[in-house]
Formats: C-alpha cells, sequence, structure tokens
C-alpha cells in the first residue's frame, strides 16, 4: 500500500476510534473523555500500523506488548481492541457496568488483549522495562510500548525507569507521552513544570523524537525511526489537544474525566459523525 | 440524632473545614497532588492560594513535603484519593511520619467500593488496615460531611500522625450540627435490646436505613458508629459485648484489618464475643453503580438487614 493511502485509512479509523470513545462514555455517564481522545491518533497508528499481534490469540509469544500506563485513557484503549478483533464490539456498551469484562481501568483479568491492570500512575513504564529485560535476556524479537499522559511524569517512578532503561540499553522499548499540556488541576506548566522536557528524556540516555501527535504521517515516520535505534531506550513526545475531535471538549481541563449528557452528547456524536464520511 | 435525608458528599465537610481552619489557624497548610477538584481542597486552594501547595501527580513527595513542613510548625493536611495516599506512599508514611512522630494529616477521599464506576484499581478497601497498623497513628473514618468537618477541624488540634478517610458519594446525613463528637469515643446512635451493630463510615447510612427495616422484623439493634477506629473505644466495646454477646460489624472495607479486625482483635483478648464482619472478603471491587455495587457485596439496607436477620436466628 502507499503511505499516502496508509495514511488515509488510519485517520479514518481513528475518527470511528473517537466515535465509539463518546459513545462509550455516553453511554456508561463516566470516564475519561479528554486523555482517550488525544491519545487516539496514536493509538491507532500502534495497532493499525506498527504492532504484531494475533487478536485470536492473545497472549501470542511474539506479539509486541502494548501498556496503557494512563490507564484513565480505558476508553480508548477498549475501543482499539474491539476495532482490531480481541473481543466482540457489543461490550462496548457495557463499559463501566457491574460485571462487565470493560472496567473504569483496564483490568487484565478480565479483558483479553489487557496486557497488565493500570489505572495507578506512574507504574506502566517500570512494567515494560521488566518485559523489554525479559526480551533481551531470551532473545525474543518482540517491541514493547507504553503510553503516558503528561502529568504522569510526575511520578518519581517514571525517572527511576528511565534510568533503568538506558543504563540497560533496552532499544526494544518505546514510551509514548501525550504532551496535552493538562492534568486534572489544570495545565501542567502551573501545576508542575514539566519543561524543558524532550532534554530530560536526552540527559536520561533516551533517544527522543518530538512530533505532532495527531498527524498521523508523523507518527507512523517516528515509529519507523524507532526500529532503526540501537542501544538506547526511545521517547516519542507528542504534542496533543485534549479532548481533540470534540470541540468543546478540546483543550479543557474539565473534560478530563467527565461524561458529556444529553444535548452534549449529542452535538460530540454528530461532530464526529460529520467527520467519518 | 435526627435523619435528615439529605445527600452530600462527605468530601464537602472535609473542603468546608479546611476553609473555617484556613480563618482560624495561619499554620494549617493543605496539599493535593492533582485532585483537587475531587478532593474539595480546591475551596481551600481559592481562598488561601500560598498556603496551599499542589505537588502534581506526586504522592511520595506529597508526604514527605508535608513532614517537612509539620518539624517547622505547620500542620499538613496532605489530600489524594486514599488509594493512593495509604499505597504509593506507604513507605514514607510508616518510615518517616510514623516512624519519627510527625503531626502530619492524611486525608484519602474515594474510600470504599462506593466508588463505583472507576472500579477496583480506585476503590480503597485496605487504606484503614495499612494506616491503623502503624505505631502512633490515629484513623478517623466519619460517617457524613457533618462528621467530616468536625473530624478535619478536631484533627488540626491533636497532635501526631493521622488517617481521615472520607467518601465520593453523596450519602444521607445522620448526624446533626448539635450531636457531641469526639475523636475515640463511640457516639451511641440508637438503643435497642436484640443486637449490637457497630459500623464506620459511609455505609452507616445503609445502616440506619436498615433499622426501620429491622423493627418490622421485630428485631430492636442498637446501632454505634466507631468513627474512630484508632484508638477504639474500648469501654464501649467492653460494655456492649458484655451486655449483647453479639456484635456486628459493617464496613466498606476488606475483612482483613478493617473495623472489624480491629474490634475482634480487642474483644478476643478482653471480652470474647460472637462476631459477624460484614464486609468485603479477600478480593478487590469492581466497576458498577454505587448502590449496584453496595447491594451486590451485601451492604446495602435489605442486605443488611437479611444478614443481621439470620445472624440473630441462625448464628
Ligand atoms: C498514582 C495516581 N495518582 C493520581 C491519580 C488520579 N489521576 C487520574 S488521571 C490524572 C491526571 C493525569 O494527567 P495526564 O497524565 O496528563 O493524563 P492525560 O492528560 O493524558 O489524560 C490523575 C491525577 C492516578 N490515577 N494515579
Ligand atoms: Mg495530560
Amino acid at each position: 500500500m502507499e503511505r499516502s493511502e496508509i495514511i488515509t485509512k488510519l485517520q479514518k479509523k481513528a475518527i470511528s476510534i473517537r466515535y465509539e470513545i463518546i459513545k462509550m462514555i455516553g453511554k456508561a455517564g463516566s470516564g475519561h473523555p479528554g486523555g482517550s481522545l488525544s491519545s487516539a491518533d496514536i493509538g491507532v497508528a500502534l495497532f493499525f500500523y506498527q504492532m504484531r499481534y494475533q487478536a485470536d490469540n492473545p497472549k501470542w509469544e511474539k506479539r509486541d506488548r502494548f501498556i496503557l500506563s494512563k490507564g484513565h485513557a480505558a476508553p480508548l484503549l477498549y475501543a482499539l481492541l474491539a476495532q482490531a478483533n480481541f473481543f466482540d464490539k457489543k461490550h462496548l456498551s457495557t463499559f463501566r457496568q457491574y460485571k462487565s469484562i470493560l472496567q473504569g481501568h483496564p483490568a487484565s483479568y478480565l479483558t483479553p488483549g489487557v496486557e497488565v491492570s493500570t489505572g495507578s500512575l506512574g507504574q506502566g513504564l517500570s512494567i515494560a522495562v521488566g518485559i523489554a529485560l525479559a526480551g533481551k535476556m531470551d532473545k525474543k524479537s518482540y517491541n514493547v510500548y507504553t503510553l503516558h499522559g503528561d502529568g504522569e511524569l510526575d511520578e518519581g517512578q517514571i525517572w527511576e525507569s528511565a534510568m533503568f532503561a538506558s543504563h540497560k540499553k533496552l532499544d526494544n522499548l518505546c514510551a509514548i507521552i501525550d504532551r496535552n499540556h493538562l492534568q486534572i488541576d489544570g495545565v501542567t506548566e502551573v501545576v508542575m513544570a514539566l519543561e524543558p522536557l524532550v532534554q530530560k528524556w536526552q540527559a536520561f540516555g533516551w533517544h527522543t523524537i518530538a512530533i505532532d501527535g495527531h498527524n498521523i504521517g508523523q507518527i507512523i515516520s517516528a515509529f519507523d525511526e524507532f526500529l532503526t535505534i540501537k542501544d538506547k531506550p526511545t521517547v516519542i513526545i507528542a504534542k496533543t489537544v485534549k479532548g481533540k475531535g470534540v470541540s468543546f471538549m478540546e483543550n479543557k481541563a474539565k473534560w478530563h474525566g467527565k461524561a458529556p449528557k444529553g444535548e452534549l452528547l449529542k452535538k460530540a456524536l454528530k461532530e464526529l459523525s460529520t467527520k467519518k464520511d | 440524632m435526627q435523619n435528615k435525608q439529605e445527600l452530600v458528599p462527605i468530601r464537602d465537610g472535609y473542603g468546608k473545614a479546611l476553609l473555617k481552619l484556613g480563618e482560624i489557624n495561619p499554620d494549617v497548610i493543605v496539599l493535593d497532588a492533582d485532585l483537587s477538584t475531587s478532593t474539595r481542597s480546591n475551596w481551600f486552594a481559592e481562598k488561601y492560594p500560598e498556603r496551599f501547595i499542589d505537588v502534581g501527580i506526586a504522592e511520595q513527595n506529597m508526604v514527605n513535603i508535608a513532614a517537612g513542613l509539620s518539624m517547622e510548625g505547620k500542620i499538613p493536611f496532605a489530600t489524594t484519593y486514599g488509594v493512593f495516599i495509604c499505597g504509593r506512599a506507604f513507605d514514607q508514611i510508616r518510615n518517616t511520619v510514623c516512624y519519627s512522630n510527625l503531626n502530619v494529616k492524611l486525608v484519602g477521599s474515594h474510600g470504599g467500593i462506593s466508588v463505583g464506576p472507576d472500579g477496583g484499581s480506585h476503590q480503597t478497601i485496605e487504606d484503614i488496615a495499612l494506616m491503623r497498623i502503624l505505631p502512633n497513628m490515629t484513623v478517623v473514618v466519619p460517617c457524613d460531611h457533618i462528621q467530616a468537618y468536625k473530624a478535619t477541624l478536631q484533627l488540626a488540634e491533636l497532635k501526631g500522625p493521622a488517617y481521615l478517610r472520607l467518601a465520593r458519594e453523596p450519602t444521607a446525613t445522620i448526624t446533626s450540627e448539635h450531636c457531641e463528637f469526639q475523636i475515640g469515643k463511640a457516639d451511641i446512635m440508637t438503643e435497642g435490646n436484640d443486637i449490637v451493630i457497630i459500623f464506620a463510615g459511609t455505609i452507616g447510612a445503609e445502616v440506619i436505613k436498615a433499622v426501620p427495616l429491622l423493627h418490622q422484623k421485630n428485631i430492636y439493634p442498637t446501632v454505634i458508629n466507631m468513627h474512630t477506629i484508632k484508638p477504639i473505644d474500648k469501654d464501649v466495646l467492653i460494655k456492649y459485648a458484655r451486655k449483647f454477646g453479639k456484635i456486628i460489624t459493617i464496613e466498606e472495607h476488606l475483612k482483613a484489618g478493617g473495623l472489624g479486625s480491629a474490634v475482634a482483635e480487642f474483644l478476643a483478648e478482653n471480652a470474647p464475643t460472637k462476631m459477624r464482619m460484614f464486609a468485603i472478603d479477600d478480593r478487590f471491587g469492581e466497576s458498577g453503580q454505587p448502590d449496584v455495587l453496595l447491594d451486590a457485596f451485601g451492604l446495602s439496607a435489605e442486605k443488611i438487614c437479611q444478614r443481621v436477620e439470620k445472624f440473630l436466628y441462625e448464628g
């Protein structure tokens, strides 16, 4: 397939994933739209361009591993897994309900394709480091991908694992940071300044790639580049817009963890469905 | 004790008390870890920005910053979800705050399964156990927003480490401004002659709702609000254990290490009593609406009523 054709396909998928995210959260009456929407393009590129997996065999040994370290973006993960056929799409409408296989935050004991339970921020990178290290020990060819919030980088554990990953030259590890500049209490640079972020990761020994996290072309090029990097872990710092795709949610901290209701829900779904065709 | 069925989240009482403390006690400092809008510490932040510290998503850092502040005479209230303050920062709480007996107030909102749809990752059901096992620690679990208000004000006066557990859902107000409240002294909410029920926290609303249901079955319970898990009110325990010989404890917490466990530890040595613990038995919570979950875990008023009856007649 031509590169431009691949990009167009992924862009289309991203819109339907966004639609599913809002539908799911709307039905549940709670959940986290902001950070699910900001990571949607990255998620689509990961699942439908970059990663190798077998949906009907979620524990396939050679699969690439993905850890959603920002577990509150569960709606994104579930929409991706359903789209990739890990489970039937009908489950999406049970999100957050009692006895659902789709918990408020990813629960590996219930959902096919969820590698490990997350929801407590700052832990995913260390887990990925462990998986990457095991891959090196056993000379396996899989790669490990993680997705983090920018606010999540406040956690000290992120930097403990960052130090370790470069120390152990884990070039089979690719961390992606959703740099949407917002956390719950507001703008990251006001709550806890992160900049200069690229330099911080460089100082920790990582190969860094800074991109526009809504530009599919840039996202897939970054993944291509990761595969060429030897002896260093890679971090992709993706500049994004929280709530991307739903006009009234964009860049608004208050849509971090709140479901749209009534007219707003209709408006959000309508905006996304017009983009769909 | 009155039963005005007004639903208010308990964290509102905490938020209001912080505003009061801001006014009357210049040493009070409030910290949060990127959840100030959820915990209600943002009310204090807006009024007293110079005495509010948002550390970002860094609970371990928050607890030890609070430790340092307390060493210089401040009275820090370090606030976030219970699951993160007790879990993530446990070593900081143990080795710095408690071991050095520092005057740090830890506040965990979102206690219990009534947190609801966020699921097991966010429902702390082990916090009381983790906090009460630590030497020097005081553990307070208020039942409604009015009691949370009073507890917060009293904690500011109490020297030493303390944990205050709050909850997310709006719940019925089961105490009033006029009710006496003292840390360490249990409240007798109703007196009956058939059995004694001891609860802690917002589950009290379900317990109080269960009382008229029990009356319909001709069961008249004594209901005790054990809002302070540590130090536990030993006099009340001895008195009622001896009087009734049967005790039920009710809480939104694991059976292991919670209120029931604290009651049992004391009574086993001092007044062995037949007990049932209505709690969560060796499992995590899960997603669902709060009322659905409470019922599924046997903690709704209806289930409480059935289980009390069963214990009373079948043992
Ligand atoms: C250890 C921990 N502390 C606090 C929280 C509560 N929490 C959930 S999401 C969030 C903000 C996350 O911001 P960010 O990482 O920037 O995510 P995004 O903007 O991508 O949604 C917080 C504080 C948590 N889940 N885990
Ligand atoms: Mg963010």
